[in-house]
């Protein structure tokens, strides 16, 4: 006795066959999803407190990325300022414009301005400034041309893989440390031949060095 | 005195480490016959019972099956969870990050990195009066790890336990937070209203009826402001009340010198040393220098070993640390000191005991150059037969000296509580003004201290918990916290160190100073003007330098106490030799002699709710979270007492029912019990743990009394013992030998080893990178403190998991210390060694990671992943020293507390359910180490990384460096003849690596060190040898 129609082998044959596409397709749309802006917040910019624009200190009027990240070289955070650095000159200059009362505010009252944190790692990553800033990593390689930014928006991917992109061939991004903190760099020769010379002269650690876990993980 | 009265709740033990039952009778019968020799763990290692071995055998996860079995589960219901579960897990992986703040300063303070490097600050922190230095880790304000003042006398950069878990109790959510008079939550002012009453109240009559309550004070302006107050009011009294005091050692230093002084030993020069009770290695003045200075002698290649006797009535650490230990009964420490003393007079008399014998001869051959010491729990004619042979052997000025006491107002204190109470009692009290300390609960039985404190008209009490005397007061004083706190203290030698904060008062909390202030009528003196004020005129010259230089260094120069020569009395101590012991016999009708000690974790039960020392296991018996009454094993059989039977203690008619233990290297008919738990106020972890031994004791038998009396009452009271987790099986784990053995042969340790052939391995070596680090641990130098432990806990965030957890063998210690026996279990000796992680060069666990959680870093490190761990456990499986640990609940849920989240240190992950851990070097610190060096464009130097617990070890036992710098100081230990691996034979090749122990008995004594196992045990569990 047949029970079932002929076309069922049919169409068991297909949703055998489908279920692995299937399956690809969903791993492959959760591995988008996963390093999606949606996930990473990457190129998402953040509203502020303060409408404060790094194209215009930046880019603009040149202030260099020390004279509010203080502690870039010696310490893992890079440092945000106290809401007196910006009354060194916000004293003087715009000290009546309303976009700036919250930094009034602030310095008035004693209470801190609250900024949103845009470069946000999990805090299972140990991430240190100083090294990197010291080992001739340039802020433009993570944070990308902040000059040219209005609101601060998260360059990079900032996921695992990408930090590895680094630590495996630190000599493609390596930069001379003058070079550091500027921005819109462009090696003088080619990368090729300087990247492998200023690993060498910074004494950067072995590959297996940078790649183990605990490096960033404790 | 109700507090210990049944107060032990009575359940079956469904626990994984319960002890077995033993037959101790057929025990002692079976050692007398044979094999009373080797090492072993436990009593129920040593009896081998089938009971022992099946647990041995059995599978350790059935245990785990009954909690969830509690639960209601079933099979299905077993599988239906863990199919979701596992559905499930991957979805946690899909949560978007919470946007996060930064909150910057408005106005930064200088040197303060928000995210950088921390601060550190010195201050010092007082127990029983006596300072130890310390240097305080401020992470953006808050303190977060203590560490050892180099420059301090009393530390010299090592710390105790005390310091490492004072941050605990900083942080403690039980701490008293409101000032409160009788129960109502009042403000710090109305107090000072009351203050002013209480003042022109007792005006009147010249402070007749008012009394000062204080601990042991050292405090230099504490004890000037006590001395302005006695000068206002004339009539008043200041009584001092330690219930570990040290009545005795003051009493014999007037007994031997007609005057109070202190002694200070520098056993640096000492040869020989003879301890009198004497746990100078663990507690008591200076113990953290002492330590460093017996243990700089008791490594054989860097000169002469000295040789240590300790004869002790309790197994100490420092008796489990002598070359030769002698267990006495109390009621026989002063009769043995006394023949000593005569013997030391006479010269060439000789006794009949070989000991004693050898010890003279000893001691005679090293005049000046031997100490004898005495505990400040045994008599005050003990003391002064102690300094009396000290005299004679000429050690004073070489390695003892005499200072002035470094207690600013030295007393007899009991004799002082005494009058109190007697004051108390007839009315003449009308104003108590306790000043910390917990009198109701410390006080001497039959002193009925609560019950008169009821007479006394207005009651006050500072302390940092509401304790059970807050309870019987009117008002309540929330008391800040020595790092909350301005102050001063003396160390042992009476180097005086300005205590400061690190951080504000948490709760408003005041300190001694300020109600001192305010019954003086000065009520709005801070305590810093008061402490800076008392040294204003002291330090003279330029005074603000001398202040900073003093705040930074942590010690004030030239403060120590000064020298003075006194004579030691040769004669005969008159008087106090009547009687057993001459500490009370106080007759109750039975025969045992009973024992009271502090608690060596928890003190004098101040540190009652702090979960690190509550968790942490007694150096000795290795039990946590109780105490219990410790018994001999050969009583234990007399009285057909098992390990975790209730007992009813009864003492001159006071009862208190307790859990029992079986401690071996405890005197026959002696039962010791320590004091400090029972505690039914000190907060959700110390109320009710254990039993409440001050309800036994009495101002006639402080330390020990005899006519003890104990019954079975039926029913156990489980306690949590860590010695009975992880056996040795049969393995050469700890390795010793006499110094004569040693000199024929250094390589001891490799006598019986059989290391495979690095080519042996199917795995190919890891390539060699700029460092491989690696420790060594000395056990010739480790004396067994439980420092090192405390600090990893500290500085590595490691939860604090309850007793149920412990019995369970789930304690999370990444660092333990190993305890084995040795010998007869009627004096065995005692053997220490710390147990981190060995980061394997061939690590088992690495092999058998599904996910890859746990891998091998270029420098050697055993990495391991939080993240990527999922819990299979197979690691710790295959981990053959047991060094991992699981997160079986979620046990850092402690950190929810609000107070308790400012405790964790910064730089390491806080840990979750289902997640293995265990030692990583402390490699946080090891990264900052590289990355200091790295800006500064420099090599790392050696010893400039050091992990917690070389930083915490007092005996410089815990040395860390690279392995691949030539002259580094682990390498060179690792090159030392007595260097050998854990299991060398199963070619796991560890990092990190010990020393074999060296002990340098009188070649008149010497009996050969156990090194076998018992052969009982292989016989059963290969048939063979």
């Amino acid at each position: 006795m047949q029970i079932f129609h002929r076309s069922t082998n049919t169409i068991s044959r297909v949703s055998l066959f489908g279920a692995v596409f299937f399956l690809g397709l969903l791993g492959w749309l959760f591995y988008e999803l996963e390093a999606s802006p949606y996930t990473t917040q990457q190129t998402v910019a953040r509203e502020q407190p303060v409408q404060f624009s790094h194209a215009h200190h930046v880019g603009a009027i040149g202030i260099d990325c020390r004279y509010c990240h203080t502690s870039v070289e010696k310490a893992a955070f890079a440092g945000i300022p106290p809401t007196k650095t910006c009354m060194n000159c916000h004293s003087q200059i715009w000290a009546q414009s309303p976009y700036l009362e919250p930094v009034r505010e602030s310095f008035r009252t004693g209470r801190s301005l609250e900024w949103i944190r845009v470069h946000d790692l999990p805090d299972f990553a140990y991430f240190n400034h100083a090294i990197h800033v010291n080992k001739g990593i340039g802020c433009e390689t993570c944070h990308g041309r902040v000059d040219q930014m209005p609101l601060v928006r998260q360059a990079a991917r900032l996921q695992m893989a990408w930090c590895l992109e680094c630590h495996r061939n630190p000599e493609k991004f390596i930069r001379p440390r003058e070079e550091v903190f500027t921005m819109g760099y462009v090696p003088p020769v080619d990368q090729a031949t300087l990247g492998p010379e200023l690993v060498r002269r910074y004494h950067l650690r072995d590959r297996a060095v940078l790649e183990s876990c605990s490096t960033c993980h404790r | 005195m109700s507090a210990g009265k049944g107060a032990l709740p009575v359940h079956a033990g469904a626990g994984g480490a319960e002890p077995l039952p033993i037959d101790f009778a057929a025990l002692s019968r079976r050692l007398e016959s044979e094999r009373g020799r080797g090492l072993w763990r436990s009593l129920e290692e040593l009896a081998n019972t089938p009971e022992f071995r099946a647990a041995l055998q059995g599978e350790p996860s059935a245990k785990n099956l009954e909690d969830l079995e509690l639960q209601g589960f079933d099979r299905r219901d077993l599988f239906r969870f863990l199919g979701v579960s596992f559905a499930l897990a991957g979805m946690t992986a899909c949560t978007r990050q919470p946007a996060e703040k930064i909150v910057p300063y408005v106005r930064q303070p200088e040197e303060i990195i928000p995210g950088g490097r921390p601060l550190y600050f010195a201050t010092a922190m007082t127990v029983s009066g006596l300072a130890t230095g310390l240097l305080v880790e401020s992470q953006q304000g808050r303190p977060t790890k203590a560490e050892g003042n180099p420059l301090h006398p009393a530390s010299l950069g090592a710390t105790d336990l005390y310091s490492q878990a004072a941050l605990y109790s900083l942080y403690d959510p039980d701490r008293s937070q409101t000032l409160e008079y009788l129960d109502e939550i009042r403000p710090w002012i109305s107090f000072l209203g009351a203050a002013r009453e209480i003042a022109d109240a007792e005006r009147g009559n010249g402070g007749a009826g008012l009394r000062i309550l204080t601990e042991t004070v050292s405090s230099p302006t504490l004890a000037s402001q006590l001395a302005g107050l006695q000068r206002a009011f004339p009539a008043a009294r200041w009584v001092q009340w330690e219930p570990a005091g040290r009545d005795n050692a003051r009493a014999g230093a007037r007994l031997a010198f007609g005057r109070y002084v202190d002694v200070v030993p520098d056993l640096t020069a000492a040869d020989v040393i003879l301890s009198l009770g004497c746990d100078f290695l663990a507690c008591g003045p200076g113990h953290l220098s002492l330590t460093r200075q017996f243990s700089a002698r008791r490594r054989p290649e860097s000169g002469a070993m000295n040789r240590l006797y300790v004869v002790e009535t309790v197994p100490t650490v420092t008796g489990a640390n002598a070359d030769h230990r002698l267990p006495l009964s109390s009621a026989r420490m002063e009769a043995f000191a006394r023949e000593l003393a005569a013997a030391v007079r006479q010269g060439g008399a000789s006794t009949g005991d070989p000991f004693l014998r050898a010890l003279l001869e000893d001691l005679r051959a090293h005049r000046g150059r031997s100490a004898v010491l005495v505990g400040d729990e045994q008599p005050p004619a003990v003391h002064a037969v102690g300094h009396a042979v000290n005299e004679a052997l000429g050690n004073f000025g070489r390695t003892l000296r005499t200072t002035e006491p470094a207690e600013a107002f030295p007393t007899d204190q009991l004799a002082a509580l005494r009058s109190l109470c007697a004051d108390m009692d007839a009315g003449r009290v009308t104003t108590l003004v306790i000043l910390g300390g917990n009198p109701v609960f410390t006080a001497p039985a039959d002193f009925r201290f609560t019950e008169r404190l009821q007479k006394v008209g207005r009651r006050v009490h500072l302390s940092l918990e509401k304790d059970e005397t807050s309870a019987a007061c009117h008002w309540h004083i929330p008391e800040a916290h020595f790092l909350e706190s301005w102050s001063d203290a003396r160390a042992f030698d009476g180097t005086a160190s300005i205590v400061q904060p690190l951080i504000a008062p948490l709760y408003d909390g005041r300190t001694a100073h300020e109600v001192v202030a305010a019954l003086s009528g000065s009520p709005e003196t801070s305590a810093y003007d008061l402490v800076r004020g008392y040294w204003q005129t002291r330090m003279g010259g330029d005074f603000e330098g001398s202040w900073r230089r003093a705040l930074h260094d942590g010690v004030i120069a030239g403060t120590a106490s000064a020298q003075v020569r006194v004579q030691a009395n040769g004669a005969e101590p008159p008087g106090l030799a009547s009687g057993p012991g001459g500490t009370g016999g106080a007759a109750g009708g039975g025969d045992l002699d009973i024992v009271f000690r502090p608690d060596p974790r928890i003190h004098d039960g101040r540190f009652a709710n702090n979960g690190w020392l509550q968790e942490l296991p007694h150096p000795i018996t290795r039990l946590t979270w109780d105490n219990a009454a410790l018994l001999s094993l050969s009583t234990a059989s007399r009285l057909g007492i098992a390990k975790e039977d209730i007992l009813e203690l009864s003492l001159a008619g006071r009862t208190v029912r307790a859990a029992a233990w079986v401690e071996p290297g405890l005197p026959d008919a002696t039962v010791l019990v320590h004091f400090g738990y029972g505690r039914t106020r000190a907060g959700r972890l110390g109320s009710g743990t254990g039993f409440n031994a001050y309800a036994l004791r009495s101002s006639d038998a402080l330390w020990s009394g005899s006519g003890l009396a104990i019954r079975k009452v039926g029913g156990k009271h489980p306690l949590a013992c860590t010695q009975l987790h992880q056996n040795m099986e049969g393995r050469e784990i700890v390795r010793a030998a006499n110094l004569a053995d040693y000199a024929k042969d250094p390589g001891f340790v490799h006598e019986r080893e059989k290391e495979p052939a690095k080519a042996l391995s199917l795995y190919p070596e890891y390539p060699s990178h700029t460092h491989a680090w690696g420790m060594a641990i000395d056990l010739s130098a480790c004396v067994g403190c439980n420092a090192c432990v405390l600090a990893c806990q500290a500085e590595n965030n490691i939860p604090v998991v309850g007793k149920d957890q412990v019995r369970r063998g789930r304690e999370m210690h990444w660092l333990r210390i190993d305890h084995y026996y040795g010998g007869e279990p009627a004096n065995p000796a005692h053997f220490f060694q710390p147990v981190p992680c060995m980061h394997c060069e061939n690590a088992p666990c690495e092999l058998v990671c599904p996910v890859g959680a746990t891998v091998h870093s270029a420098e050697g490190l055993n990495d391991m992943v939080y993240n990527r761990c999922v819990g299979t456990k197979y690691c710790q499986n295959n981990c053959p020293y047991k060094v991992r640990r699981f997160n079986f609940y979620h046990y850092s849920t402690q950190f929810r507390a609000p107070s308790l989240k400012m405790l964790a240190n910064p730089d390491v992950t806080v840990r979750w359910r289902g997640v293995m851990e265990k030692c990583t070097y402390c490699v946080q610190r090891l990264n900052a180490g590289k990355i200091a060096a790295e800006v500064d464009n420099r090599p790392l130097r050696d010893g400039e990384v050091t992990p917690a617990c070389a930083q915490a070890c007092p005996a410089e036992a815990i040395v860390f460096g690279d392995l691949a710098d030539p002259d580094s100081r682990v390498r060179r230990l690792r090159q030392n003849p007595r260097a050998y691996s854990l299991l060398a034979e199963l070619g796991t090749r560890p990092r990190t690596t010990y020393l074999g122990q060296v002990r340098n008995p009188n070649p008149a004594l010497a009996k050969p060190l156990p090194t076998t196992f018992p052969p009982t045990m292989l016989d059963d569990e290969t048939g063979q040898k």
